[in-house]
């Protein structure tokens, strides 16, 4: 893959990631070929719709794919090891050490039963054999730097004692606690509301801006996207299909997709403009392809109103549009 | 003048619901869900219904339905009272008001034909039958961008966007006059959200129908609504046109909602915005004072004894905030 940096260059490479679902013949590609790198310091957006794979990327990089799915192909390489060539041990040693995951549902990510100060020390006492004592400083250090009002008092609640912006802190607090060098936030603020939202999207902000920890973003959120990222990977059906730095990608995109994506959300800075009646939102006609659907050519092929007969044929490769931006369409990245 | 009578009419509607006695028998004072609303609805037009979780706007949608009966207050559909409807007058009544709900899984029967969902209603609202209903059937589906070729379909077998016109055809087979849509493009791929907004709004041109439009997504709102209410703890604290109310906000409540909404493009990235503090307390003992002072960042003594009632300003809308005319623009870039 030419347009995919070294992977010294970066801090995460992942290269060529195929991911499939059931045995043999009757396997179904529900990733393929996915290719991204992420720097240091770095937000990437993955931007995708349901069956893009986003989730699926996620789940793959910290070894948590589930039985029914196997990485069939690819690397990824975390500070150049490879995570899919780790023992489960090694994963285990890796996982909220190196790499963390923030989920999108506090609740149902959080142990019910457990205080969150025993939450918080777990892995720290697991993964840096610290004393209790030292554990419990760090704790609430951690609630601290998370904003949590009244941090001593919460080390020693439960879960449900929380509102579902104070868990998503408390998740946040996790993910940090051992300093990793990435964290996987998948869908962060979905389950919040907008006010929450964006106390959720600056903290974020700050921690990065902070501790220089790199984020790997996962949402269907554009406006998530335009808050936080610095550079986006669109994926479509298990497949990435552009590439680019974040104002690039919103200022030109090249995949007719994205350009639809971005034509279809409704704006508030737009809608409320001078005088005209309703401005009709730019529809993307058809729907998602389930991920049983087998497609030959490009997965957008059957929605595109750019798509050539070669579309549907063969699957375009991505292609350098302009630089640090890559895109895959025969019609829009031609050579 | 001759204005037309407005097609739905919420007249200082409350709802409040009882609280569990505590351990020793004494009475908690009852939950104020929704707190002396009052609007009305003119044909033809939407009115965006936007809040957080727990704002009530649930609550008022289900007795706009007459699935719950208000406290206290008035809801009048047709200029009829909603709660006084004799048995004989409900079917009529459901005639003219209908429903669609956001998860377009939950909501269809999956043991049902497309077909049968879209032509039940007329079926029991004895509007059609046999080869009428039939061609109606057909047409209701061709309407909403569903061919006949699928009607023979079960529900699993359509994608969400699909479900969701099933479920809009199902809620105008009747031939209402309002529809009531609580989130109805919340659970669809942002792909297909622009494809039933679109289809909405179309409907609504051709057909005259009002909307109310419940959504915690303000972009959404702000694409389909004529006016737009913002609720708060139970109650409406600003109301009036939609670009008005979105563009020049002049409840702080509006104005933090709004500047929390992520942006539309990157470049408008205002880092350190001015974060609404807080969330949104329960609803349980709300003093005095105004219900949002606790976390407003304009609030005043007078904020936190006497509870302002919402009064004109500019004279198209009403805003319950003593200090509404204080009120920052929204920064530029944001919003307008």
């Amino acid at each position: 893959m030419a347009d995919v940096e070294s992977p010294m260059a970066g801090l995460l490479a992942v290269e060529d990631l195929t991911v499939a679902f059931g045995r043999g013949s009757s396997a179904a590609a529900a990733l393929r070929d996915v290719s991204f790198a992420l720097r240091r310091g770095e937000t990437l957006a993955l931007v995708g719709e349901s069956g893009s794979g986003k989730s699926l990327t996620a789940l793959s990089i910290m070894g948590l794919l589930p039985t029914e799915g196997q990485v069939s192909a690819g690397r990824v390489l975390l500070g150049g090891d490879d995570l899919l060539r780790k023992s489960r041990d090694d994963m285990i040693r890796t996982r909220g050490s190196r790499v963390s995951m923030v989920f999108q549902e506090p609740m149902t990510s959080l142990n019910p039963v457990l205080t969150i100060g025993r939450q918080l020390t777990e892995g720290l006492q697991f993964h840096r054999k610290v004393s209790r004592a030292a554990a419990d400083a760090r704790a609430l250090d951690l609630l601290r730097l998370v904003g949590m009002t009244n941090p001593e008092a919460r080390l020693k609640q439960y879960p449900h004692q929380l509102s579902g912006g104070m868990r998503q802190r408390v998740m946040i607090a996790m993910a940090l606690a051992c300093e990793p060098d990435l964290i996987i936030a998948d869908e962060p603020t979905t389950a919040l509301d907008v006010s929450i939202q964006a106390q959720i999207i600056d903290l974020l902000l700050d921690i990065k801006e902070r501790l220089g920890t790199s984020i790997l973003l996962i949402t269907h959120d554009l406006g998530v996207v335009a808050e936080m990222a610095d550079r986006i990977a669109v994926l479509y059906a298990g497949r990435v299909v552009e590439i680019a730095d974040c104002l690039q990608l919103f200022d030109a995109p090249r995949h007719p997709y994205t350009e639809g994506l971005l034509a279809a959300v409704p704006r508030l800075d737009l809608l409320v403009a001078d005088g005209a009646d309703r401005i009709r939102l730019a529809e993307l006609p058809g729907s998602v392809p389930s991920p049983g659907e087998r497609l030959s050519g490009c997965p957008f092929a059957p929605r595109c109103s750019l798509a050539i007969e070669r579309c549907s044929a063969e699957m375009p490769p991505m292609r350098t549009v302009a630089e640090g931006h890559t895109a895959a369409c025969w019609v829009r990245a031609a050579a | 003048m001759n204005a037309p009578a407005p097609a739905l009419i919420l007249d200082a509607v409350s709802k409040e619901f009882a609280q569990r006695r505590s351990l020793f028998g004494r009475p908690a004072a009852p939950v104020r869900a929704v707190d002396t609303v009052s609007f009305v609805v003119n044909p033809g037009e939407t009115l965006g219904l936007v809040g957080e979780s727990g704002c009530g706007k649930s609550t008022l949608a289900r007795m706009i339905l007459r699935m719950t009966r208000p406290t206290t207050g008035h809801v009048l559909v047709e200029g009829k009272r909603v709660d006084a409807l004799l048995p004989s007058e409900v079917l009529a009544y459901r005639r003219q008001i209908q429903m669609i709900f956001q998860d377009p899984y939950a909501s269809l029967n999956p043991r049902i034909r497309a077909g049968d969902l879209i032509g039940e209603p007329m079926a029991i609202h004895g509007l059609a039958r046999g080869a009428e209903l039939e061609t109606r059937v057909a047409d209701l589906a061709a309407q909403v961008g569903l061919s006949a070729a699928m009607l023979g379909r079960y529900p699993h077998e359509f994608s969400g966007g699909q479900r969701q016109r099933i479920a809009i055809a199902r809620a105008l087979a009747v031939s209402p006059r309002i529809i009531v849509a609580d989130e109805p493009v919340s659970a669809l791929d942002v792909s297909v959200r622009a494809q039933v907004l679109n289809l909405m709004a179309d409907l609504q041109t051709s057909r005259g129908l009002s909307y109310v439009f419940i959504s915690h997504d303000i972009g959404t709102v702000a694409y389909l609504s004529h006016r737009v209410a913002v609720m708060y703890l139970g109650a409406i604290v600003e109301i009036g046109p939609a670009r008005d109310v979105l563009r020049r906000p002049r409840h702080p409540y509006t104005r933090l909602l709004l500047e929390a909404v992520p942006v539309a493009h990157p470049r408008l990235r205002v880092r350190r915005r001015e974060v609404l503090p807080g969330e949104v307390p329960n609803g349980v003992g709300l003093g005095a004072g105004c219900r949002f002072a606790p976390r407003c960042p304009m609030a005043q003594e007078r904020c936190r004894v006497e509870a302002p009632t919402p009064r004109a300003i500019d004279g198209t809308r009403l805003v319950a905030c003593h200090f509404a005319e204080d009120t920052p623009d929204l920064p530029k870039g944001l919003a307008a």
